[in-house]
Protein backbone atom coordinates (compact mmCIF):
# COMPACT_ATOMS: atom_id res chain seq x y z
CA UNK A 1 0.00 0.00 0.00
CA UNK A 2 1.21 3.39 -0.82
CA UNK A 3 2.33 5.67 1.52
CA UNK A 4 -0.26 8.24 0.83
CA UNK A 5 -3.27 5.65 0.33
CA UNK A 6 -2.62 5.44 4.27
CA UNK A 7 -2.47 8.99 5.13
CA UNK A 8 -4.75 11.21 3.63
CA UNK A 9 -4.44 14.19 4.98
CA UNK A 10 -7.72 17.01 3.86
CA UNK A 11 -8.57 20.56 3.65
CA UNK A 12 -12.22 21.33 3.84
CA UNK A 13 -13.33 24.74 2.09
CA UNK A 14 -16.99 25.52 2.20
CA UNK A 15 -17.94 27.27 -1.33
CA UNK A 16 -21.10 28.95 -0.53
CA UNK A 17 -22.52 25.92 0.47
CA UNK A 18 -26.29 25.77 2.67
CA UNK A 19 -23.68 23.69 5.37
CA UNK A 20 -25.78 20.80 4.63
CA UNK A 21 -22.81 18.71 3.29
CA UNK A 22 -20.59 20.45 5.84
CA UNK A 23 -22.59 19.35 8.35
CA UNK A 24 -21.88 16.37 6.71
CA UNK A 25 -17.86 16.53 6.23
CA UNK A 26 -17.58 16.94 10.22
CA UNK A 27 -20.08 14.13 10.98
CA UNK A 28 -17.00 11.65 8.96
CA UNK A 29 -15.27 12.53 12.36
CA UNK A 30 -17.28 11.94 14.96
CA UNK A 31 -17.28 8.22 16.58
CA UNK A 32 -19.94 6.52 14.35
CA UNK A 33 -18.00 7.26 10.94
CA UNK A 34 -14.44 8.10 12.27
CA UNK A 35 -12.48 9.40 9.48
CA UNK A 36 -9.33 8.69 11.60
CA UNK A 37 -9.74 5.31 11.51
CA UNK A 38 -8.47 5.48 7.55
CA UNK A 39 -5.15 8.03 8.83
CA UNK A 40 -7.44 10.77 7.56
CA UNK A 41 -7.14 14.45 9.31
CA UNK A 42 -8.59 17.44 8.91
CA UNK A 43 -5.62 19.65 8.80
CA UNK A 44 -6.55 22.97 8.13
CA UNK A 45 -3.53 23.66 6.24
CA UNK A 46 -3.59 23.50 2.61
CA UNK A 47 0.21 23.29 2.56
CA UNK A 48 0.05 20.06 4.47
CA UNK A 49 -2.87 18.63 2.93
CA UNK A 50 -3.24 15.78 0.12
CA UNK A 51 -7.12 16.09 -0.78
CA UNK A 52 -9.13 19.07 -0.86
CA UNK A 53 -13.11 18.89 0.02
CA UNK A 54 -15.28 21.31 -1.44
CA UNK A 55 -18.71 21.78 -0.75
CA UNK A 56 -20.92 24.38 -2.46
CA UNK A 57 -21.22 26.08 -5.72
CA UNK A 58 -18.47 28.35 -6.90
CA UNK A 59 -19.48 32.09 -7.42
CA UNK A 60 -17.03 34.74 -8.30
CA UNK A 61 -16.12 35.82 -5.13
CA UNK A 62 -14.68 32.34 -4.19
CA UNK A 63 -13.07 31.28 -7.14
CA UNK A 64 -9.83 33.19 -6.43
CA UNK A 65 -10.10 31.62 -2.86
CA UNK A 66 -10.87 28.08 -4.20
CA UNK A 67 -7.96 28.68 -6.74
CA UNK A 68 -5.35 29.78 -4.30
CA UNK A 69 -6.11 26.83 -1.94
CA UNK A 70 -5.66 24.16 -4.77
CA UNK A 71 -2.47 25.99 -6.17
CA UNK A 72 -0.59 26.13 -2.22
CA UNK A 73 -1.09 22.09 -1.75
CA UNK A 74 2.01 20.08 -2.32
CA UNK A 75 1.84 17.80 -5.41
CA UNK A 76 0.52 14.95 -6.18
CA UNK A 77 -2.89 16.35 -4.66
CA UNK A 78 -6.71 15.53 -5.29
CA UNK A 79 -9.85 17.55 -5.53
CA UNK A 80 -13.44 15.62 -3.93
CA UNK A 81 -16.43 17.88 -4.84
CA UNK A 82 -19.10 17.08 -2.14
CA UNK A 83 -22.67 17.23 -3.34
CA UNK A 84 -25.13 18.42 -5.79
CA UNK A 85 -24.00 22.45 -5.45
CA UNK A 86 -20.05 21.33 -6.10
CA UNK A 87 -21.37 19.23 -8.91
CA UNK A 88 -23.05 21.79 -11.08
CA UNK A 89 -24.41 24.38 -8.70
CA UNK A 90 -27.27 22.32 -8.16
CA UNK A 91 -30.42 24.49 -6.96
CA UNK A 92 -28.31 27.80 -7.54
CA UNK A 93 -26.96 27.08 -11.13
CA UNK A 94 -28.92 29.45 -12.27
CA UNK A 95 -27.93 32.45 -10.01
CA UNK A 96 -26.17 35.50 -11.59
CA UNK A 97 -22.75 35.39 -9.94
CA UNK A 98 -22.60 31.26 -9.81
CA UNK A 99 -20.46 30.16 -12.12
CA UNK A 100 -21.28 26.82 -11.50
CA UNK A 101 -19.20 23.50 -9.67
CA UNK A 102 -15.84 23.31 -8.62
CA UNK A 103 -14.87 22.15 -11.83
CA UNK A 104 -15.36 25.61 -13.22
CA UNK A 105 -12.56 26.74 -10.92
CA UNK A 106 -10.36 23.85 -10.14
CA UNK A 107 -9.93 20.62 -11.73
CA UNK A 108 -12.13 17.99 -9.92
CA UNK A 109 -10.91 13.86 -9.62
CA UNK A 110 -14.13 12.66 -7.56
CA UNK A 111 -18.04 13.69 -7.41
CA UNK A 112 -19.87 12.73 -4.36
CA UNK A 113 -23.57 12.80 -4.95
CA UNK A 114 -26.16 13.87 -2.94
CA UNK A 115 -27.86 16.98 -1.53
CA UNK A 116 -26.56 16.99 1.39
CA UNK A 117 -24.04 14.50 0.61
CA UNK A 118 -24.28 11.16 3.40
CA UNK A 119 -21.11 10.70 5.56
CA UNK A 120 -20.59 7.22 4.05
CA UNK A 121 -20.75 8.51 0.46
CA UNK A 122 -18.09 11.31 1.75
CA UNK A 123 -15.31 8.57 3.50
CA UNK A 124 -16.15 6.44 -0.01
CA UNK A 125 -14.97 9.67 -1.59
CA UNK A 126 -12.09 10.56 -0.19
CA UNK A 127 -10.61 6.90 -0.20
CA UNK A 128 -11.37 6.64 -3.90
CA UNK A 129 -9.58 9.94 -4.09
CA UNK A 130 -6.64 8.91 -2.07
CA UNK A 131 -6.02 5.54 -4.34
CA UNK A 132 -6.46 8.29 -7.05
CA UNK A 133 -3.46 10.05 -5.36
CA UNK A 134 -1.46 6.79 -5.32
CA UNK A 135 -1.22 7.24 -9.14
CA UNK A 136 -0.81 10.08 -9.66
CA UNK A 137 2.24 9.58 -7.11
CA UNK A 138 3.16 6.32 -9.38
CA UNK A 139 3.34 8.47 -12.32
CA UNK A 140 4.74 11.46 -11.12
CA UNK A 141 7.72 8.97 -10.00
CA UNK A 142 7.90 7.59 -13.21
CA UNK A 143 8.28 11.13 -14.81
CA UNK A 144 11.00 12.09 -12.46
CA UNK A 145 13.12 8.59 -13.22
CA UNK A 146 12.31 9.07 -16.99
CA UNK A 147 13.63 12.85 -17.02
CA UNK A 148 16.81 11.54 -14.96
CA UNK A 149 17.22 9.09 -17.51
CA UNK A 150 17.31 11.49 -20.14
CA UNK A 151 19.37 13.55 -18.81
CA UNK A 152 21.70 11.13 -17.83
CA UNK A 153 21.90 9.72 -21.69
CA UNK A 154 22.42 13.91 -22.84
CA UNK B 1 30.75 3.19 32.36
CA UNK B 2 31.24 5.24 29.92
CA UNK B 3 31.50 3.07 27.02
CA UNK B 4 27.66 1.49 28.03
CA UNK B 5 26.79 5.43 28.20
CA UNK B 6 27.82 5.98 24.87
CA UNK B 7 26.20 3.29 23.41
CA UNK B 8 22.47 4.31 24.91
CA UNK B 9 23.35 7.79 23.86
CA UNK B 10 23.84 6.36 20.08
CA UNK B 11 20.80 3.76 20.14
CA UNK B 12 18.73 7.18 21.29
CA UNK B 13 19.54 8.70 18.40
CA UNK B 14 18.92 5.41 16.09
CA UNK B 15 15.93 3.98 17.61
CA UNK B 16 14.44 7.40 19.22
CA UNK B 17 12.05 7.74 16.52
CA UNK B 18 11.12 4.39 16.75
CA UNK B 19 9.90 4.79 20.38
CA UNK B 20 8.70 8.75 20.00
CA UNK B 21 6.46 6.98 17.09
CA UNK B 22 4.97 4.36 18.68
CA UNK B 23 4.46 6.98 21.38
CA UNK B 24 2.65 9.05 19.14
CA UNK B 25 0.13 6.20 18.01
CA UNK B 26 -0.21 5.24 21.18
CA UNK B 27 -1.41 8.87 21.88
CA UNK B 28 -3.70 8.84 19.22
CA UNK B 29 -5.03 5.38 19.49
CA UNK B 30 -5.84 6.21 24.06
CA UNK B 31 -7.19 9.83 23.01
CA UNK B 32 -10.13 8.01 19.83
CA UNK B 33 -10.45 5.09 22.87
CA UNK B 34 -12.10 8.23 25.42
CA UNK B 35 -13.76 9.74 22.46
CA UNK B 36 -15.50 6.22 21.97
CA UNK B 37 -14.09 6.11 18.10
CA UNK B 38 -11.75 3.37 16.95
CA UNK B 39 -8.72 4.96 15.99
CA UNK B 40 -5.87 5.09 13.65
CA UNK B 41 -3.55 1.94 13.32
CA UNK B 42 -0.45 2.43 15.64
CA UNK B 43 2.61 2.55 13.18
CA UNK B 44 -0.20 5.28 11.58
CA UNK B 45 2.55 8.35 12.87
CA UNK B 46 4.72 6.64 10.68
CA UNK B 47 3.09 6.40 7.73
CA UNK B 48 2.29 10.17 7.86
CA UNK B 49 6.08 10.48 8.30
CA UNK B 50 6.70 8.44 5.26
CA UNK B 51 3.99 10.13 3.20
CA UNK B 52 5.45 13.87 4.33
CA UNK B 53 8.70 13.10 2.30
CA UNK B 54 7.17 12.27 -0.29
CA UNK B 55 5.31 15.21 -1.02
CA UNK B 56 6.98 17.99 -3.34
CA UNK B 57 6.46 21.52 -2.38
CA UNK B 58 8.56 24.50 -3.18
CA UNK B 59 9.94 25.64 0.43
CA UNK B 60 8.57 29.53 1.03
CA UNK B 61 12.36 31.11 1.34
CA UNK B 62 15.98 29.33 1.49
CA UNK B 63 16.40 30.21 5.41
CA UNK B 64 12.94 27.70 6.43
CA UNK B 65 14.05 24.41 5.47
CA UNK B 66 17.84 24.40 7.04
CA UNK B 67 16.09 26.64 10.40
CA UNK B 68 14.07 24.08 10.38
CA UNK B 69 16.98 21.04 10.07
CA UNK B 70 19.02 22.78 13.12
CA UNK B 71 15.85 22.62 15.24
CA UNK B 72 15.76 18.41 14.23
CA UNK B 73 19.49 18.65 14.89
CA UNK B 74 19.40 19.96 18.32
CA UNK B 75 16.78 18.01 18.88
CA UNK B 76 18.52 15.17 18.56
CA UNK B 77 21.51 16.31 19.90
CA UNK B 78 20.14 17.57 23.03
CA UNK B 79 18.66 13.82 24.04
CA UNK B 80 22.24 12.42 23.32
CA UNK B 81 23.87 14.43 25.54
CA UNK B 82 20.69 13.63 28.29
CA UNK B 83 21.83 9.81 27.42
CA UNK B 84 25.01 9.99 27.44
CA UNK B 85 25.41 11.08 30.79
CA UNK B 86 26.52 15.36 30.09
CA UNK B 87 25.38 17.73 32.63
CA UNK B 88 21.88 18.21 32.65
CA UNK B 89 22.12 21.81 32.72
CA UNK B 90 24.26 22.31 29.71
CA UNK B 91 21.33 20.07 27.80
CA UNK B 92 18.54 22.76 29.38
CA UNK B 93 20.43 25.31 26.92
CA UNK B 94 20.76 23.01 23.73
CA UNK B 95 17.03 22.32 24.69
CA UNK B 96 15.95 25.81 24.46
CA UNK B 97 18.65 26.73 21.25
CA UNK B 98 16.51 23.63 19.65
CA UNK B 99 12.92 25.87 19.84
CA UNK B 100 14.73 28.85 18.74
CA UNK B 101 15.47 27.34 15.58
CA UNK B 102 11.74 26.24 15.13
CA UNK B 103 10.48 29.65 16.14
CA UNK B 104 12.86 31.69 14.03
CA UNK B 105 11.70 29.26 10.98
CA UNK B 106 8.28 30.13 11.74
CA UNK B 107 9.51 33.92 11.68
CA UNK B 108 11.35 33.39 8.65
CA UNK B 109 8.10 33.18 6.31
CA UNK B 110 6.02 35.76 7.45
CA UNK B 111 2.99 34.89 7.18
CA UNK B 112 0.83 35.68 10.21
CA UNK B 113 -0.31 32.38 11.13
CA UNK B 114 3.23 31.40 11.68
CA UNK B 115 3.79 34.79 13.21
CA UNK B 116 1.36 34.45 15.81
CA UNK B 117 2.30 31.07 16.25
CA UNK B 118 6.15 31.97 16.61
CA UNK B 119 4.54 34.73 19.22
CA UNK B 120 2.75 32.20 21.17
CA UNK B 121 5.97 29.89 20.94
CA UNK B 122 8.13 32.15 22.57
CA UNK B 123 5.62 33.04 25.68
CA UNK B 124 5.07 29.34 26.09
CA UNK B 125 8.78 28.81 26.98
CA UNK B 126 8.97 31.97 29.24
CA UNK B 127 5.94 29.82 30.68
CA UNK B 128 8.09 26.89 31.06
CA UNK B 129 11.61 27.38 31.53
CA UNK B 130 11.53 28.43 35.28
CA UNK B 131 10.36 25.17 36.36
CA UNK B 132 12.53 22.91 34.42
CA UNK B 133 15.11 25.26 36.02
CA UNK B 134 13.37 24.46 39.60
CA UNK B 135 13.09 21.12 38.16
CA UNK B 136 17.20 20.52 37.76
CA UNK B 137 17.87 22.41 41.26
CA UNK B 138 15.69 20.15 42.75
CA UNK B 139 17.19 16.91 41.16
CA UNK B 140 20.25 18.09 42.12
CA UNK B 141 19.69 18.34 45.66
CA UNK B 142 18.27 14.75 45.70
CA UNK B 143 21.15 13.11 44.18
CA UNK B 144 23.75 15.78 44.43
CA UNK B 145 24.48 15.66 40.65
CA UNK B 146 23.52 16.67 37.28
CA UNK B 147 24.48 13.31 35.93
CA UNK B 148 21.34 11.55 34.40
CA UNK B 149 23.01 8.09 35.29
CA UNK B 150 23.66 9.10 38.91
CA UNK B 151 20.80 10.80 39.88
CA UNK B 152 18.75 7.69 38.34
CA UNK B 153 21.25 5.90 41.03
CA UNK B 154 20.19 7.64 43.96
CA UNK B 155 18.91 5.81 46.85
CA UNK B 156 15.61 7.24 47.45
CA UNK B 157 13.70 8.50 44.50
CA UNK B 158 13.31 11.83 44.20
CA UNK B 159 9.79 11.90 43.56
CA UNK B 160 9.22 11.01 47.27
CA UNK B 161 10.70 14.49 48.48
CA UNK B 162 9.67 16.25 45.15
CA UNK B 163 5.80 15.61 44.53
CA UNK B 164 5.10 19.22 43.92
CA UNK B 165 8.10 19.89 41.62
CA UNK B 166 6.70 16.46 39.37
CA UNK B 167 3.50 18.19 39.32
CA UNK B 168 5.37 21.35 37.76
CA UNK B 169 6.87 19.36 35.36
CA UNK B 170 3.80 17.61 34.29
CA UNK B 171 2.50 20.83 32.97
CA UNK B 172 5.67 21.57 31.29
CA UNK B 173 5.61 18.30 29.58
CA UNK B 174 2.06 19.10 28.54
CA UNK B 175 3.29 22.38 27.00
CA UNK B 176 5.65 20.40 25.67
CA UNK B 177 3.92 17.97 23.97
CA UNK B 178 1.31 20.53 22.71
CA UNK B 179 -1.58 19.08 23.98
CA UNK B 180 -4.36 21.17 25.48
CA UNK B 181 -5.14 23.63 27.26
CA UNK B 182 -1.69 24.83 26.34
CA UNK B 183 -1.80 23.97 22.67
CA UNK B 184 -1.69 27.59 21.82
CA UNK B 185 1.19 27.85 19.25
CA UNK B 186 0.61 24.66 16.85
CA UNK B 187 -2.02 21.98 17.02
CA UNK B 188 -3.16 18.60 14.96
CA UNK B 189 -6.58 19.28 16.00
CA UNK B 190 -8.67 21.17 13.36
CA UNK B 191 -11.22 22.51 15.83
CA UNK B 192 -8.98 25.42 16.96
CA UNK B 193 -8.86 29.41 16.53
CA UNK B 194 -5.24 28.92 14.92
CA UNK B 195 -4.70 25.32 14.13
CA UNK B 196 -1.55 24.78 13.04
CA UNK B 197 0.20 28.09 13.60
CA UNK B 198 3.49 27.71 14.14
CA UNK B 199 4.62 25.19 11.16
CA UNK B 200 1.41 26.78 8.99
CA UNK B 201 4.34 27.24 6.42
CA UNK B 202 5.89 24.10 7.11
CA UNK B 203 4.63 21.84 4.11
CA UNK B 204 6.06 17.77 3.11
CA UNK B 205 9.06 17.57 3.81
CA UNK B 206 9.82 20.71 6.57
CA UNK B 207 7.09 19.65 8.43
CA UNK B 208 8.39 16.09 8.08
CA UNK B 209 11.59 17.13 10.13
CA UNK B 210 9.32 18.87 12.67
CA UNK B 211 7.48 15.33 13.33
CA UNK B 212 10.32 13.77 13.74
CA UNK B 213 12.17 16.43 16.30
CA UNK B 214 9.34 15.86 18.13
CA UNK B 215 9.11 12.22 18.48
CA UNK B 216 13.12 12.78 19.53
CA UNK B 217 11.66 15.51 22.31
CA UNK B 218 8.89 13.47 23.54
CA UNK B 219 11.40 10.56 24.52
CA UNK B 220 14.11 12.63 26.15
CA UNK B 221 11.17 14.32 28.29
CA UNK B 222 9.72 11.26 29.37
CA UNK B 223 13.36 10.49 30.22
CA UNK B 224 13.69 13.37 32.16
CA UNK B 225 10.10 12.54 34.14
CA UNK B 226 11.99 8.88 34.40
CA UNK B 227 14.43 10.67 36.58
CA UNK B 228 11.84 11.57 39.67
CA UNK B 229 11.42 7.74 39.64
CA UNK B 230 14.28 6.74 40.38
CA UNK B 231 15.90 2.84 39.42
CA UNK B 232 12.64 0.93 40.46
CA UNK B 233 11.25 0.14 36.78
CA UNK B 234 7.68 -0.83 37.94
CA UNK B 235 7.39 2.44 40.25
CA UNK B 236 8.69 3.98 36.97
CA UNK B 237 6.52 2.20 34.75
CA UNK B 238 3.27 2.85 36.81
CA UNK B 239 4.44 6.25 37.14
CA UNK B 240 5.17 7.09 33.39
CA UNK B 241 1.81 5.43 32.08
CA UNK B 242 -0.43 7.44 34.98
CA UNK B 243 1.11 10.90 34.32
CA UNK B 244 1.08 10.41 30.31
CA UNK B 245 -3.02 8.83 30.41
CA UNK B 246 -3.67 12.07 32.76
CA UNK B 247 -2.16 14.22 30.27
CA UNK B 248 -4.08 12.39 27.35
CA UNK B 249 -7.07 12.55 29.57
CA UNK B 250 -6.79 16.74 30.31
CA UNK B 251 -6.04 17.04 26.40
CA UNK B 252 -9.62 15.79 25.26
CA UNK B 253 -11.29 17.26 28.45
CA UNK B 254 -10.01 20.83 28.26
CA UNK B 255 -10.64 23.40 25.87
CA UNK B 256 -7.31 25.85 24.39
CA UNK B 257 -6.75 28.84 27.22
CA UNK B 258 -5.66 32.46 26.01
CA UNK B 259 -1.88 32.78 26.45
CA UNK B 260 -2.56 35.52 29.09
CA UNK B 261 -4.00 32.62 31.49
CA UNK B 262 -1.28 29.99 30.45
CA UNK B 263 1.26 32.13 31.84
CA UNK B 264 -0.87 32.87 35.28
CA UNK B 265 -1.31 28.94 35.48
CA UNK B 266 2.56 28.38 34.75
CA UNK B 267 3.59 30.80 36.83
CA UNK B 268 1.40 30.54 39.64
CA UNK B 269 2.10 26.18 39.45
CA UNK B 270 6.07 27.26 39.09
CA UNK B 271 5.50 29.47 42.22
CA UNK B 272 2.97 27.10 44.51
CA UNK B 273 4.12 23.73 43.49
CA UNK B 274 7.54 24.32 42.14
CA UNK B 275 9.33 27.06 44.97
CA UNK B 276 6.78 26.00 47.95
CA UNK B 277 8.52 22.08 47.47
CA UNK B 278 11.84 23.12 46.93
CA UNK B 279 12.44 25.78 49.67
CA UNK B 280 11.00 23.33 52.41
CA UNK B 281 12.86 20.15 51.13
CA UNK B 282 16.10 22.49 51.15
CA UNK B 283 15.61 23.48 55.01
CA UNK B 284 15.16 20.04 55.89
CA UNK B 285 17.63 18.79 53.52
CA UNK B 286 20.05 20.76 55.11
CA UNK B 287 19.88 19.26 58.46
CA UNK B 288 20.51 15.85 56.99
CA UNK B 289 24.50 15.04 55.73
Amino acid sequence: MSSVERSPWLIHYDASSCNGCDIEVLACLTPVYDAERFGCIVTGDPKQADIFLVTGSVNHLNAPIVKNIYDQMPEPKAVVAIGACAYSGGVFSECYNVTGGVASAIPVDVYVPGCAAKPESILNGVLQAAKILKDKEKAMRAERRGAERRSSND
Amino acid sequence: MKGIELYIALAYVLLGPLVGGLMSGMDRIITARMQGRVGPPILQPFYDLRKLFTRRIAPVNRLQIPLVACHLLFAVLTGALFFYGSDILLIIFVLTLASVFLILAAYSTGSPYSTIGADRELLLMTAYEPMIIIALVGLFGVAKSFNFYEILRSPTPPWVFLPGIYLGLVLVFMMKLRKSPFDISTSHHAHQELVMGLTADMGGPAYGLVELAHWYESVYLFALALLFFGSNWIVAAVGLSLTYTLIIFLDNITARVKWGLVMAIAWTVTLVAGVGNLIPFYIISRGTP
